[in-house]
């Protein structure tokens, strides 16, 4: 025996190659590669101009695929922030936050979100995935039930297989499916209802003021993952759960910095008297490293602006509807009948044509995000359009332009 | 007390709904390969048995059921 294991492949029995189960991936990449059209899953933003307007191939393009709905990447005040951190405490802590990565950026960074939504507990992940699965698997154990729209992001679903409480889904934002199910609970079981504000993949929003005060009927705790809504809806861009009135009924709000923030990282929210206790407990904030300075400060900052920046949310609505009604007009199919959020999806009939007129955006000088399965819902490939508040109203009529000549194009329309 | 007989038959013809394949449905039968159901058709199903047993199917369980006949035993052992 050599140890190499190069003079075994004669005696040992053959075992398949572990990568055989990607195989119809492999195939169906290679099908659709083949046909020439640009990798819609490999694009480099050679140069960020903007947030709103990136190099990429060489081109200037329009983003509308980005998530940076309030559009924080490039805020002067922001950036200041981040360099100053970045000077003053180094580029990385190097360490969990339960040893020696709390700095005062990350207490900071906690005490901007306690304000932003006027609760008393707030506990900064490393990202918004790490927040889903950290708290998820943590606080459902064994002998509870999690009850959660089926729809739901992965992170979500990790969270559930990552813990072992009993995993109960039910139809999209179907509340008489919600209701069946909390009725046959076992009364004595613990139980935690979760929902998102929008649902990322169509845009949709969540009917939490009659969802959430059911989950408390039943007795059942709630989160709400408000990821794509914390900074613009809402009167004080809390989410869903404001804008619905219901927010004093959450127990526990998920969301990101990834996202209206413009940076990375993860957070929860809530009132619960015994809170803390979680960062002792949750795997995903003990056993991983926390955040760098330059990220927490410009997280912040951030923060505190978007808390008070009604015009642009009025900016960010306008645009949304602006683009729901044109793109309507032009004869595509949304994902939703009006605007719900700043998620517009439009339906396109199978990944091919999805593709194809994804790459004829691209050469108009338009990035918008390819969604297909298994992350969008019925097997569905999406153009997914996400608007920012620092889109102009020259930029969204661009944007209409341009869906008219590829989707004349490549046949959509 | 619930007759595993009645289970089948009542589970049979839920099956039939959504057996678009025409596939000849045993005990033997697997939901997701000789059927070929996808994740929607899964909830959907899942959901009408659950209404029709007035009982809760839950993931973990699913995960478990990979046959007809396994889910009629299921289904008798939670309906009790």
């Amino acid at each position: 025996m050599s140890g190499t294991g190069a003079n075994l492949a004669g005696t040992a029995p053959a075992s398949p190659d572990l990568f055989d189960k990607f195989q119809p991936l492999i195939d169906q990449r290679e099908a659709l590669l083949s046909t020439g059209i640009t990798d819609p899953f490999n694009l480099v933003m050679e140069e960020v101009i903007s947030p709103t307007v990136a190099i990429c191939n060489g081109r200037e393009t329009i983003l509308l695929g980005t998530y940076n709905y309030m559009g924080m990447t490039f805020d002067p005040d922001v950036i200041a922030a981040g360099k100053q951190a970045l000077e003053e405490f180094g580029s990385g802590t190097t360490g969990s936050r339960v040893l020696n990565g709390t700095y005062a950026g990350h207490r900071d960074v906690e005490a901007a979100l306690r304000e932003f939504f006027d609760m008393s507990g707030a506990m900064v992940f490393s990202t918004g995935y790490l927040a889903n699965t950290g708290i998820i698997s943590t606080i459902a154990g064994k002998d509870d039930y999690i009850i959660l729209d089926v729809d739901s992001h992965a992170s979500i679903f990790d969270g559930c297989a990552m813990g072992n409480a009993q995993v109960v889904p039910f139809r999209h934002n179907d509340i008489e499916a919600l209701e069946k199910r909390l009725k046959r609970l076992p009364k004595e079981a613990g139980k935690l209802v979760i929902l998102e504000g929008v649902y990322s993949m169509l845009g949709d929003v969540a009917p939490l003021d009659k969802m959430v005060p059911l989950a408390k009927q039943y007795g059942a705790m709630v989160l709400v993952d408000e990821a794509h809504s914390m900074g613009f809806i809402g009167d004080h861009g809390r989410g869903v759960c404001e804008a619905q009135g219901v927010i004093d009924d959450v127990d526990f709000i998920i969301g990101t910095f990834s996202k209206s923030v413009g940076t990375v990282g993860g957070y929860c929210v809530s009132n619960h008297p015994k809170f803390e206790i979680l960062r002792l407990v949750s795997r995903g904030y003990v056993f991983t490293a926390s955040l760098p300075p330059s990220v927490v400060a410009t997280a912040a900052t951030s923060i505190r602006k978007i808390m008070t920046a009604k015009d642009k949310r009025e900016h960010l609505w306008k645009n949304s509807r602006r683009l729901h009604k044109g793109l309507t007009d032009l004869g595509f199919i949304l994902g939703t009948k009006e605007p719900q959020s700043a998620i517009i999806s439009v339906i396109m009939p199978d990944l091919e044509r999805g593709a194809m007129m994804w790459e004829a955006l691209l050469h108009e000088g338009l990035y918008v995000n390819l969604a297909r399965p298994p992350a969008t819902p019925a097997g569905m490939t999406l153009l997914r359009c996400s608007l920012c508040a620092r889109h102009s109203d020259e930029q969204v009529g661009d944007i209409l332009g341009m869906f008219e000549r590829a989707g004349r194009k490549t046949g959509c329309i | 007390m619930t007759d595993r007989a009645d289970v089948k038959t009542r589970l049979f013809g839920l099956i039939d709904q959504y057996n678009k394949k025409g596939v000849e449905v045993g005990e033997e039968t697997r939901f997701a390969q000789d059927l070929e159901w996808d994740s929607l058709t899964v909830l959907d199903f899942v959901a009408e048995v659950e209404d029709e047993f007035d009982i809760l199917i839950t993931m973990n369980q699913q995960a478990e059921i990979e046959k007809v006949g396994q889910l009629i035993d299921a289904v008798v052992e939670m309906a009790e």
